[in-house]
């Protein structure tokens, strides 16, 4: 591709080709400064997880000594910060509802996509009016209601946050189902099918990339979550997950002691969320965009 | 499959229940008193045996404790907690009274349950009508182990939908209910269950917010007014420069496309409440940003990012570029590639520079067909939580408004009333502003949304 453009542009008038040069030069140092503005928040974070001076902050960006302590210490010196069990809490929490989503969610926008029914119209628009409330409106009722029933500052009670409206974000993966042909339903019907076969032996073998997608965001969701996760736990320390725990680590009182750790801390976690987010980045756009990009 | 339309009169449930009234038999009226007669009597015995379970249980419940939280509903509780002096063991003992809160919140509950008791009251009666029907149609109703195959094929929907529609229910109809209703009471610090009790004030809290106490209404007015100013300011600044970044990576002859993309996609991968969190530190008064600025002698003072509040509305605006850039990159690259390219090279022909080309083709393109993702986007920044609460906390605080800062939004203050302040009522009655400002912008946006009205095409 490259090389054909260039022998195109060289039979081109010199002058030409020199504007498009060094236009091109323009955008290369425009996309190096902003990528150097983009990446240097991160590129701190990494340094100063790695930082041997203590203190919230040094007045110089490279760090005069380096460690590997403040990863260590994570996780040895647990008992004001317990990163492992808080570690180990996010972890459970994220297999249980990201199973119970999953199947929520299939379910759900399997129903949509394929089967007809009377109250489908009628179901589609209250769950779209349902997902305009602000989420966390509803949340302090949530925490009020799981207290009422003994479950508050639990972990069952954050998976229940996380999973139980899940199906009211259908639409990504009801987009996916309905660009599947109806036609190979219709054959597998004639043949005898009952509609349960069909979804288990011939839609979801079909839908692998968004049952991947739909896993991995929901894995990922307890991850990243800061506000559900706070106003459900309040103050029960040991139940806490990484993101809340997290936020203790540099609020005024612990900043000074704990600021290289918690960089620490945000570096193990965003390694593997990193990677799973580029790996599925293709399907974030599609589902943002409702299918509108090809290729 | 079994096929239940005797007659041809007989289409909805509605016409079967009044029928089942006028023109059924004994037994079938009968059901009408308990439940699931009809179906076990003419042979459904598992499924007549669980509409009667059903009924048992239901009575059973209202008369333990369903009656109790209904009956007080109107009033939210007649008797608040007092104490009694005990001389024998020298302290003040404490009478429990009623719960405000628990009486709304199992209030609502039974109300549900009332609702559903209906339907499966009506339900039991057609179906034991539908038996009637199809005995003297000479046909046999269905057996038990028919109709759980039939969840599997004809009635699948109903198999599938289940477990989401309990959840949905409870995690977020029944909590909504139960938050909308608090804006009707007065659920404040001074009305704090189990020692108090609150009870329903009408339309005060919108009196309160909109005029009659000045501070509130203040508040309100002005945090409404920046909510949008921010909405409009971050939805744009980043649909705009996002797409200008997505427009110069994908120019043709810039290399290594991959890898400029990947770069900016980084800091969307790494979860936002760390590098906002980071941001928060590296902007403070003392923090490396200023102290590296002072160092290189760029400036004296140091910046006020967050502490002045024009400087922190500038701020969590600029940050929000920094956070919502790559993203519009990554969604509008594909699109751009969509447009025809034989569009800019007349464009080229007719002597348009790139900037022509970018208003008079590129954006009104990307217009037309983002316009959907565009006002979610906004709708989105209306109740984005995450930037301001980690960033500024809604800080810098001002004696001027009422338990909010400069930067707070309307779910900022939302949070903090609820969360800080238990102003439960005053916090719900917020909620329910937003839904509705979201609501109508989602509305707009749902019905120019191609996937809606194209939504059969593909099959």
């Amino acid at each position: 591709m490259m090389d054909k453009y260039k022998f195109v542009s060289n039979k081109k008038t010199t002058g030409y080709g020199m504007r498009t040069k060094i236009a091109n030069a323009i955008i290369y140092v425009i996309l190096t400064v902003l990528s150097i503005i983009w990446l240097f928040p991160l590129v701190w974070l990494i340094l100063q997880s790695f930082r041997e001076e203590p203190g919230a902050y040094t007045p110089y960006i490279l760090p005069k000594g380096y460690t590997l302590n403040n990863y260590i210490k994570l996780f040895t010196e647990t008992k004001l910060f317990n990163y492992p069990r808080w570690f180990m809490n996010t972890f459970v929490v994220a297999i249980f509802s990201c199973i119970v989503s999953t199947l929520l969610v299939l379910g759900t926008s399997y129903t949509f996509s394929r089967l007809r029914f009377k109250a489908r119209k009628p179901m589609m628009n209250v769950a779209l009016i349902l997902g305009m409330f602000p989420g966390f409106m509803s949340m302090i009722a949530v925490y009020h209601i799981l207290k009422s029933f003994g479950l508050q500052q639990s972990l069952v009670s954050l998976v229940i946050v996380y999973s139980g409206g899940s199906a009211l974000g259908y639409y990504i993966s009801k987009g996916f189902f309905d660009t599947i042909p109806k036609a190979l339903d219709e054959a597998a019907i004639i043949d005898g099918a009952t509609k349960s076969q069909v979804f288990w032996k011939i839609t979801l073998p079909l839908s692998k990339p968004i049952i991947t997608y739909t896993v991995l965001t929901s894995f990922i969701g307890p991850w990243v979550d800061f506000i559900f996760v706070s106003v459900i736990m309040k103050d029960n320390y040991q139940n806490y997950t990484i993101a809340l725990g997290l936020y203790q680590m540099i609020t005024r009182e612990n900043i000074y002691n704990y600021f290289t750790q918690f960089c620490a801390g945000a570096v193990i976690i965003a390694i593997p969320i990193t990677i799973l987010f580029i790996m599925m980045q293709k399907y974030y756009v599609e589902g943002v965009t409702g299918g509108s990009v090809k290729g | 499959m079994e096929d239940i339309n005797v007659s041809k009169d007989i289409t909805n449930g509605r016409t079967l229940f009044f029928n089942a009234l006028k023109k059924g038999n004994l037994v079938t009226k009968l059901s009408f008193i308990v439940m699931g007669l009809g179906c076990i009597l003419r042979g459904q015995i598992v499924k007549g045996l669980i509409f009667l379970a059903i009924q048992v249980g239901f009575i059973a419940y209202i008369s333990n404790t369903g009656w109790y939280y209904l009956s007080n509903l109107s009033t939210l509780g007649k008797s608040a907690q007092y104490k009694v002096w005990n001389e024998e063991l020298q302290i003040y003992d404490y009478i429990q009274g009623d719960n405000s809160m628990l009486i709304l919140l199992f209030g609502v509950i039974t109300v549900f349950i009332c609702l559903a008791m209906i339907v499966v009251y009506a339900k039991s009666v057609i179906e034991g009508y539908k038996c009637e029907l199809l005995r003297n149609a000479g046909k046999k109703p269905t057996t038990f182990i028919e109709d759980v195959k039939n969840l599997f094929d004809k009635n699948f929907h109903k198999t599938l939908l289940t477990l989401p529609v309990i959840g949905v229910v409870v995690t977020v109809i029944m909590p909504l209910l139960f938050m909308i209703l608090m804006a009707f009471t007065n659920f404040d610090k001074t009305h704090q269950p189990p020692g108090k009790l609150f009870t329903w004030v009408g339309l005060e809290n919108f009196r309160n917010l909109f005029s009659s106490d000045a501070k509130i209404s203040g508040t309100f007015g002005k945090i409404l007014i920046w909510t949008f100013i921010w909405a409009v300011f971050a939805t744009f600044t980043n649909y705009i420069f996002g797409m200008i970044l997505a427009i110069i990576i994908n120019k043709k002859g810039i290399k290594f496309k991959g890898f400029w993309r990947t770069m900016f996609v980084l800091t969307i991968a790494v979860p936002q409440f760390v590098t906002l969190m980071l941001m928060q530190r590296m902007f403070q008064d003392v923090g490396p940003v200023n102290i590296i600025l002072q160092r290189l002698g760029l400036i004296s003072e140091p910046i006020q990012f967050l502490t002045n509040g024009t400087n922190a509305r500038i701020f969590v605006i600029l940050v929000n570029m920094w956070v919502g850039i790559p993203y519009t990159m990554l969604i509008t690259s594909g699109i751009l590639m969509n447009i025809p390219e034989d569009l800019y090279e007349s464009a080229k022909i007719d002597g348009a520079g790139p900037v022509t080309a970018f208003m008079k083709i590129t954006l009104p393109y990307m217009l037309f067909v983002t316009t959907p993702y565009l006002i979610t986007q906004f709708v989105g920044n209306i109740n984005n939580f995450n930037v301001i609460y980690l960033l500024t906390g809604g800080g810098p605080a001002t004696l001027d408004y009422y338990q909010a800062g400069q930067t707070d939004l309307l779910v900022t203050w939302l949070y903090k009333l609820t969360v800080n302040e238990q102003n439960y009522s005053l916090g719900s009655t917020i909620g329910i502003i937003v839904f509705l400002i979201s609501a109508v912008f989602s509305l707009i946006a749902y019905n120019r949304s191609a996937s809606v009205q194209k939504e059969d095409t593909f099959q």
